[in-house]
């Protein structure tokens, strides 16, 4: 699944911009990101600050 | 706000905002949502413009200039520096901007002209009715509210969901983001009325690196990296970084931003029925420079003249805002998109061997008109191989 660093984004839309799904959305200051995300990176690679990952298992 | 609009504008850069005040001054109704809590903040943009592509739409105003540019200077991977200058010695060729007060300077013109502006106001979703975009549902704090038009200009952004949502794919290629990230650095040592742009593999690979002067001691230093080049310990903030830190290792940051640019071709088709898309949602950017403020008031101005004309006739349907994107097409600035494009697919495969020897060729060019067109046409001069490594394009540029 897809991490947000939230303390590392921000919160450009870069990542938005190449989701292939269109599962990302940029409120505001807030990156959403929506069920129809299949993991498959390119956002994270995209991303100017590496807020995003890709991660195996579901976070805590 | 009311419940219906001729035209709803969602996003309130300078697409929505030049779109707005352009319905506005035409006697439509319109209202500008814009998403965030302030109009131009936070600044995703290096600011630089050219002198006329700015006068065209807005009076220079020096509460939203910070700098005027009178050269601009480029790097080659080596070191080895070309200076460009205009042929009219002193001339002004462009500015950098404040976007935070210009964005805002044109919202309140479209204001003042009678539109309507909201903020922290999203479009969550199109409104529908078979297959015709007819409005938007809008969010603004927790509250939902239905919001109807006779056109929606998408004006929203490099991360614009609105176009996708009636049906449109938007998606960017990897290749083709320019992944950014900028400082706006203070008390270091600069020409103040010259932009400096880095080329190379190692300082941005098929990017570049800009200093763009915002006052005596001050500029907004970035990078733009392409997306392809992005990745784990290589992002545009490591590139940054380490130029700062051997270039203006005492400067202060006062700002940082990030931020993404097509460079991609436009939009298939910028049009649905009831629905316009302008700006970098349209993908418009001009894909050498990363340039789209122009492009943007360009395409918002375009598409709030043509809407009139639509509305007026009592059509809006695909069809009849068609002339919208054959007009942008058409256009001067279409066809530099469209020029660009294919030099900025050249260039992004020189090695750094081949960047040196043409910036070796010369040192100094005096330019009649400040635009790539002329500089590319330049370096042709000088550079015999480059006309044919370009092949048709060359041709065409002459
Ligand atoms: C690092 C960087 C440097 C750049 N440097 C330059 C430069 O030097 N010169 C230049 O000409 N261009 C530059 N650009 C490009 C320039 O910033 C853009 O082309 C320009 O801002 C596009 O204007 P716009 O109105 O289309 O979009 P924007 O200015 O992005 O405005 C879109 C607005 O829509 C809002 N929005 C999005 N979705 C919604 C929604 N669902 N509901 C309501 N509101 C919404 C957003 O919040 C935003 O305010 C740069 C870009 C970057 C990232």
């Amino acid at each position: 699944m897809l991490n947000v660093h939230r303390n590392i984004c921000g919160y450009c839309g870069c990542c938005v911009s190449v989701c292939p799904e269109g599962a990302l959305e940029l409120i505001d200051a807030y990156l959403c990101v929506e069920k129809n995300c299949t993991s498959c990176g390119i956002c994270a690679k995209v991303c100017p600050l590496g807020a995003l990952e890709v991660v195996d298992e579901k976070p805590l | 706000m009311k419940s219906h609009y001729n035209l709803l504008i969602v996003g309130g850069g300078p697409a929505g905002a030049i779109a707005a005040r352009t319905a506005a001054q035409k006697g439509l109704s319109s209202c500008i949502v814009e998403k965030r809590s302030a109009i131009g903040a936070p600044v995703r943009c290096a600011e630089g413009i050219g002198r006329e592509a700015l006068t065209e739409f807005v009076k220079p105003d020096e509460r939203w200039i910070s700098a005027e540019m009178k050269g601009a200077a480029i790097v080659a991977p080596d070191g080895t520096m070309m200076k460009l200058e205009s042929a009219f010695a002193g001339n002004k060729v462009g500015y950098i901007l404040d976007r935070k007060v210009f964005d805002r300077e044109l919202v309140w013109q479209a204001a003042e002209a009678g539109s309507d502006v909201a903020v922290k106001t999203r479009a969550a979703a199109p409104i529908m009715e078979d297959g015709v975009v007819k409005g938007a549902k809008l969010e603004y704090c927790g509250k939902e509210s239905r919001v109807t038009a006779d056109v929606v200009i998408a004006a929203d952004g490099v991360e614009s969901k609105f176009a996708r949502w009636c049906g449109i794919d938007t998606t960017v290629p990897v290749r083709e983001i320019m992944s950014g990230a900028q400082y706006v650095l203070t008390d270091i040592d600069i020409d103040p009325h010259s932009t400096i742009f880095y080329l190379g593999n190692e300082v941005a690979p098929e990017g570049y690196l800009w200093i763009f002067p915002k006052g005596d001691r001050s500029a907004n230093v970035g990078i733009g990296i392409s997306g392809k080049k992005s990745g784990s310990g290589h992002r545009a903030k490591d590139y940054l970084d380490r130029f700062v830190q051997k270039t203006f290792s005492n400067g202060k940051p006062i700002e940082f931003i990030v931020g993404g640019v097509s460079v991609c071709r436009p939009l298939e088709c910028t049009v649905a029925d009831g629905l316009i898309i302008t700006g970098d949602a349209a993908r418009v950017v001009d894909p050498l420079t990363g340039g789209g403020i122009y492009n943007a008031m360009f395409t918002g101005r375009l598409a709030a003249q043509v809407a009139a004309d639509c509305i007026a006739q009592g059509n809006t349907g695909k069809k009849a805002l068609m002339a919208y994107d054959a007009g942008w097409r058409a256009s001067k600035m279409g066809k530099s998109i469209e020029r660009n494009y294919h030099i900025k697919e050249y260039l992004i495969k020189l090695s750094d061997e081949k960047l040196n020897a043409i910036i070796h060729s010369v040192t100094k060019l005096n330019l009649t008109e400040f635009s790539t067109l002329t500089l590319i046409k330049e370096l042709m001069k000088v550079n015999p191989r480059l006309v044919v490594e370009l092949g048709a394009l060359a041709a065409s540029l002459r």
